[in-house]
């Protein structure tokens, strides 16, 4: 090589090394802001779907089971606990439905210890906006129906469309989304029911950065 | 000093890049569903493109002209990541919606044309009023199009403000039309292709107008 080369390749090494050393700066500085952030916008998700917030007290977004089951979906899933005062107030499943009429849909599920549901919201969807995303709770009220509903409201034939001779509506335009949404809430809760005592049983649980938040 | 402005108007308005090189369009039509997505990535390409002008601009003497090319890449990486962070840590939500655009920002190549093309040869103040104008000039044609397809699309104008500009600009989104559906088509992909072809084709509308203006032909062209 000639020491033209030489030369090039020590600048640009050079530059390298201070390019990634900024960078991991930067990083350093704003990781803990960024962990926060995550683990805000997740228990800010899962107030949606449990109960009133004085019936916990620990971190529900940390508080959480890795749950590989085929009635809630074919990959591991995180099930979120809330406890009052260590003593089990509702899970947060989260369930994904493989047959949405784009892609799969996934939602989180919240169940209270009595089996009944405080709340179903999607986290992820690619259903046709103005049709299939009525899913979402600022497009229409479609997915508040779930709320307070058991798993043995209703016969097992109940856990279906209207029209396919179950007890809950579909959205306009979109039944397939609504089928979907459906069947995979209804699995969901049905999984809660046999697995309850399990899915409280203690892991691991990380520091909690916002132990000292208001909740 | 003419110069700068000069360069500054070209990026903003002669050589605007969404609008007339139509460079960076993935991201441009992909995240313009609102107003305040398309601002949000404006703003963030606004800054890589600048600071990536005066860094190379300010460089441009002691490298190595086979350097150049590595060189522009791992800066814009560099500069795309530390943005890509920045956003993470402060505009969290809007960083949910804009997702994976702000990294290919890297991709954007209006970023690497002005990079090789102006400011390797051109000094920095120079290169910052060229930096400054094309990233205003994408910036510009990102906040019209997502203003327009929001417009048409939901009837708001500066849905999601507090994302970019904190809870207290939360009541900043105009409403107009109190409906859930809206203009379906302005919404989806294809409404994107639209808007911006009309935007196009006002521009085109503009500079015609201008250049039938007598004497001032010749210098429409560049």
């Amino acid at each position: 090589m000639s020491r033209d080369r030489m030369r090039a390749v020590a600048i640009l090494v050079a530059v390298a090394m201070v390019a990634a050393g900024g960078l991991a700066l930067l990083q350093s500085q704003t990781a803990e802001r960024i962990r926060i952030n995550e683990s805000q916008r997740v228990l800010a998700k899962l107030r949606d779907v449990l109960p009133a917030p004085n019936r916990y007290n620990n971190a529900p977004q940390l508080d959480v089971l890795p749950v590989n089951a085929d009635a809630l979906g074919d990959e591991t899933l995180p099930v979120y606990r809330a406890r009052l005062d260590g003593v089990p107030v509702a899970t947060v499943l989260t369930a994904v439905a493989p047959n949405g009429y784009v892609d799969e849909i996934r939602l989180i599920v919240g169940v209270d210890t009595d089996g009944g549901i405080t709340g179903v919201r999607v986290l992820e969807h690619r259903e046709t906006p103005g049709l299939g995303d009525g899913i979402q709770t600022d497009r229409s009220d479609w997915i508040l129906a779930f709320d307070g509903r058991r798993i043995d409201d209703l016969p097992s034939t109940g856990w279906a469309l209207r029209r396919d001779g179950g007890d809950f509506d579909h959205l306009t335009g979109a039944t397939i989304t609504s089928r979907a949404v459906v069947k995979a809430v209804s699995r969901a809760v049905q999984y809660y029911a046999e697995n309850e005592a399990a899915l409280f049983r203690p892991v691991d649980v990380p520091a909690n950065p916002l132990e000292s938040q208001p909740r | 000093m003419t110069a700068p402005v000069d360069s500054f108007r070209h990026g903003l308005w002669q050589a605007n890049p969404g609008l007339v090189q139509l460079l960076g369009l993935c991201p441009l039509l992909a995240v313009s569903t609102t107003m305040i997505n398309g601002l949000g990535l404006g703003l963030a390409t606004l800054a890589v493109i600048t600071a990536t002008n005066v860094l190379v601009s300010a460089t441009r003497h002691w490298l190595h002209q086979d350097l150049r090319l590595p060189f522009f890449v791992l800066l814009i990486a560099t500069l795309v990541t530390g943005v890509d962070l920045i956003f993470q840590a402060w505009f969290f939500d809007l960083h949910a919606n804009l997702g994976l655009f702000i990294p290919l920002i890297v991709t954007n190549c209006v970023i690497l044309g002005r990079a090789e093309a102006f400011a390797s040869k051109n000094p920095v103040l120079l290169s910052l009023a060229d930096g400054v104008g094309h990233g205003l000039g994408f910036a510009g044609v990102l906040v019209l199009l997502g203003g327009l397809r929001e417009l048409f699309g939901r009837g708001t104008l500066l849905h999601g403000a507090e994302q970019l500009f904190g809870p207290g600009a939360a009541g900043l989104e105009i409403v107009f039309l109190q409906s859930q559906q809206g203009l379906l088509l302005a919404s989806l992909p294809p409404g994107a292709f639209l808007a911006l072809a009309l935007l196009v084709a006002l521009r085109n509308r503009l500079t015609r107008d201008r250049r039938a203006a007598p004497a001032r032909s010749a210098s429409q062209t560049s």
